[in-house]
C-alpha cells in the first residue's frame, strides 16, 4: 500500500521538481545541445559586461565574422562524418572570386562569371576527390598538397594584386553587401544542408560511409561517389562563401581566407559536435559552433583584450569547449535513451 | 520435414560438385549440399576446411570452378551478390554489416530506404520506423525503441537485428556465418529462440556455419562435416551425436597425422 502511494506520487512529484532541469538534461544530450548552453552563456556574458554587444550595429559586425565558417563547416561536416577532411577549402575560398573578375573581365555577364567560378571549384573538389579515392592518397594530404597548389595559382592569375569585385549595387547588396546578407546566405546554406544530412539518402549514406565502410559497401552503396560528391561540395561552398565575401569587402586579396578560415569552419563543426573519427555530426552544431567561436572574438574584441593574449583566450575557450563536448558525447553513450 | 525427400518438392537449395581453386590451392573439391524450406543445415568444420568458400560460392561473391547451384529445382549461375539476392538468397556476415552510430531503423533499411512521394524524394523516417517494428515484431524481437543506435545493442541484439534485416528483405533463403560467435549463453539463447521461430514458418531455409557442435546439433535438421575443402560425414542431426561427431572428427586427425 505504501509503496503503491509513493509509486504514484513520485512521478507527479519528479516531473514538477525537474521540469526546468529535465529540459536542461534533455538539451544537454543533444550532440548540439551542450554547444547551444554555451553559446547563450556566452551572449549572456559579454551582454552583462559590455552595453554595446547587443546592439544593431555590432550584431551586424558578429554576423559577417560568423557567415564564413559556417558556411565552410557546412562541407567539412560533410567530410568529416565520411572520415576526410579538406585542407584546401581556404584557398578555393580565394581562388573563385579571382576567376569570377577574369569572367567579368572578359565581357561575361557577372552572373555567368558567378557559376563560371563555382563550377571550376566543383572541379577542384573533383581533382581532389578523385586523388583520394582511386589514388588511395590520404584525403589530409591530397588537400595539403592541393592548399599550396592553389595559393599558387591564384597568385600567379592575380600577379599578387588584389581583383575588384564586379557587379552593380543591387547586386553587390543581395550577394553580400547589405549588412546580414552573407548571414542570411549562411543560414539558407544551413537549412539546406541539414535537410540533405538529415533527411536525404545521400546524408544517410555519408554517415554510413564514414561509421562503417565495410557494412556501407556491403549494403551496395558506392561509398566511392559519396566521397567525392563531398569533396565537391566541399570546394563549392568554399568557392561560394569566398564570392560572396567578396561582394560585401568589394575586392579581393590574394592571400585572402586561407588555412584561418579553414580551421575555424573544421573548429566550428567540431566544437559544435561533429565527431573528428566519422560516422556522425551535425549541421545545425555547426552553425552554433561558428556563432561561439565569432562571439567569443567579438565579445573579447569590445572588451579590448590585448591582441596577444586573445589568441590564449581564443584557443583555451576552443579546447574548453571540446572537452565538454567529448565529456557529454560519453555521456549521451553511456546514459539511457 | 516430415515427408520422405523423394516424395517432397525440389529442395529450397541444393548445390553439386562445387570446386573452387585460388592459384594452386583447391578450396573446395567437389561439395555437395542442400536444404529444403523450413529446415536447417549445419555445416561444421576447423578454419581453412572452406566452409566460408562454400558460403561465398552461395551468395554468388565467388564463382564455382565447376559444379552447379540449384534453386528451387532450377540450375542458376550467380553473377554477382546482387544476383544470387534476386533469387531470395541473403547472407548474414559475421561483421553484421550494420552502422553504430545510426539507429535500428535506418540499419534495417540502409540502402532500400523508404522515400516521400514527390521531389525532392526526402527520407520518409516514420514509414521506415513503422515497418522495422512490424519486421522485428513479426519474428518476434523485442527491442525496446527502433530508434535507438546500433552502437548501444548487446551482440545478440545486433545479430538478431541483422537476421531481422535479412528476412525483411524477403530471404527466402538464409545463409548465416557464426550466428552464436563469440555470446553469453543468454545472448546466444535470443538468436537461437529467432531462428526457431525463422524455421517454423516453413517459407525459409536456412544454412548456417558453426564451431559449437552441441548446438549445431539442438538446432539444425542436418548436419555435415567438411575438412580440407571435402564433406567427410553427412547426417540428420536425429541420427548422430556430438560424440559420434567428435569421434569422426579424431579419426579425421589421426589419418591426416599418418599420411
Amino acid at each position: 500500500m505504501e509503496q503503491k502511494l509513493s509509486t504514484s506520487a513520485t512521478p507527479g512529484q519528479g516531473a514538477l521538481q525537474n521540469a526546468p532541469f529535465g529540459f536542461l538534461r534533455r538539451l544537454l544530450l543533444r550532440p548540439e545541445g551542450s554547444i547551444v548552453v554555451v553559446a547563450i552563456g556566452l551572449i549572456i556574458y559579454f551582454e552583462s559586461t559590455n552595453a554595446n554587444f547587443l546592439t544593431n550595429l555590432n550584431l551586424e559586425t558578429l554576423s559577417q565574422f560568423v557567415a564564413a565558417p559556417v558556411i565552410i563547416a557546412c562541407g567539412e561536416i560533410m567530410l568529416l562524418i565520411c572520415r576526410e577532411i579538406d585542407l584546401s577549402a581556404g584557398q578555393v575560398y580565394a581562388l573563385a572570386p579571382f576567376i569570377m573578375s577574369i569572367g567579368a573581365k572578359a565581357g561575361l555577364p557577372v552572373l555567368v562569371a558567378f557559376g563560371g567560378a563555382l563550377v571550376i571549384c566543383a572541379a577542384v573538389g573533383l581533382v581532389i576527390g578523385l586523388i583520394t579515392v582511386y589514388l588511395k592518397v590520404p584525403s589530409f594530404v591530397t588537400t595539403l598538397g592541393m592548399l599550396f597548389l592553389i595559393t599558387g595559382i591564384t597568385l600567379t592569375i592575380s600577379r599578387g594584386f588584389p581583383a575588384d569585385t564586379p557587379g552593380g549595387p543591387v547586386l553587390s547588396s543581395i550577394m553580400g553587401q547589405w549588412g546580414y546578407s552573407e548571414f542570411l546566405w549562411a543560414l539558407g546554406v544551413v537549412a539546406v544542408m541539414h535537410v540533405v544530412l538529415r533527411h536525404s539518402r545521400w546524408g544517410l549514406h555519408t554517415i554510413a560511409t564514414g561509421g562503417n565502410i565495410i557494412a556501407a559497401a556491403e549494403s551496395g552503396i558506392d561509398i566511392n561517389r559519396i566521397k567525392i560528391g563531398n569533396f565537391i561540395l566541399t570546394s563549392t561552398l568554399a568557392g561560394f562563401c569566398g564570392l560572396i565575401e567578396a561582394f560585401r569587402i568589394g575586392s579581393t586579396d590574394p592571400l585572402a581566407g586561407g588555412s584561418n578560415i579553414m580551421f575555424l569552419g573544421v573548429a566550428s563543426g567540431v566544437i559544435g559536435g561533429t565527431a573528428i573519427a566519422g560516422g556522425a555530426g551535425t549541421v545545425i552544431g555547426g552553425l552554433v559552433g561558428g556563432i561561439v567561436l565569432g562571439v567569443l572574438q567579438d565579445g573579447f574584441t569590445l572588451q579590448g583584450i590585448n591582441a596577444f593574449a586573445f589568441d590564449i583566450i581564443i584557443g583555451a575557450a576552443i579546447l574548453v569547449a571540446m572537452i565538454t563536448n567529448i565529456y557529454l558525447a560519453g555521456r549521451r553513450g553511456a546514459g539511457p535513451t | 520435414m516430415n515427408t520422405p525427400s523423394s516424395a517432397s518438392p525440389a529442395p529450397a537449395l541444393r548445390a553439386e560438385g562445387i570446386v573452387k581453386r585460388f592459384g594452386q590451392v583447391e578450396a573446395l573439391s567437389g561439395v555437395a549440399m542442400q536444404v529444403a524450406n523450413g529446415e536447417m543445415l549445419g555445416i561444421l568444420g576447423d578454419n581453412g576446411a572452406g566452409k566460408s568458400t562454400l558460403l561465398k560460392i552461395l551468395t554468388g561473391f565467388h564463382r564455382p570452378d565447376a559444379g552447379q547451384i540449384y534453386v528451387r529445382g532450377e540450375a542458376q549461375n550467380f553473377t554477382s551478390v546482387d544476383h544470387a539476392r534476386s533469387f531470395g538468397i541473403e547472407c548474414v556476415y559475421q561483421d553484421l554489416a550494420l552502422v553504430n552510430s545510426l539507429s535500428i531503423f535506418h540499419n534495417m533499411f540502409l540502402n532500400r530506404e523508404l522515400l516521400r512521394p514527390g521531389w525532392p524524394h526526402l527520407l520518409d523516417h516514420n514509414e521506415m520506423r513503422h515497418r522495422a517494428i512490424e519486421a522485428l515484431t513479426d519474428i518476434g524481437v523485442n527491442i525496446p525503441s527502433v530508434d535507438v543506435e546500433v552502437g548501444r545493442l548487446s551482440g545478440g541484439q545486433r545479430q538478431a537485428i541483422a537476421v531481422a534485416r535479412a528476412v525483411a528483405s524477403n530471404a527466402r533463403i538464409l545463409l548465416l556465418d557464426e550466428p552464436l560467435a563469440a555470446m553469453g549463453a543468454r545472448e546466444a539463447g535470443l538468436i537461437i529462440d529467432l531462428i526457431e521461430r525463422l524455421k517454423a514458418r516453413g517459407d525459409i531455409a536456412i544454412v548456417m556455419i558453426a564451431h559449437n557442435y552441441a548446438q549445431t546439433l539442438a538446432l539444425c535438421d542436418h548436419v555435415m562435416l567438411m575438412q580440407h575443402g571435402e564433406v567427410t560425414y553427412k547426417s540428420a542431426a536425429k541420427d548422430t551425436s556430438v560424440v559420434e561427431l567428435l569421434e569422426i572428427v579424431r579419426r579425421e586427425y589421426q589419418d591426416a597425422r599418418r599420411k
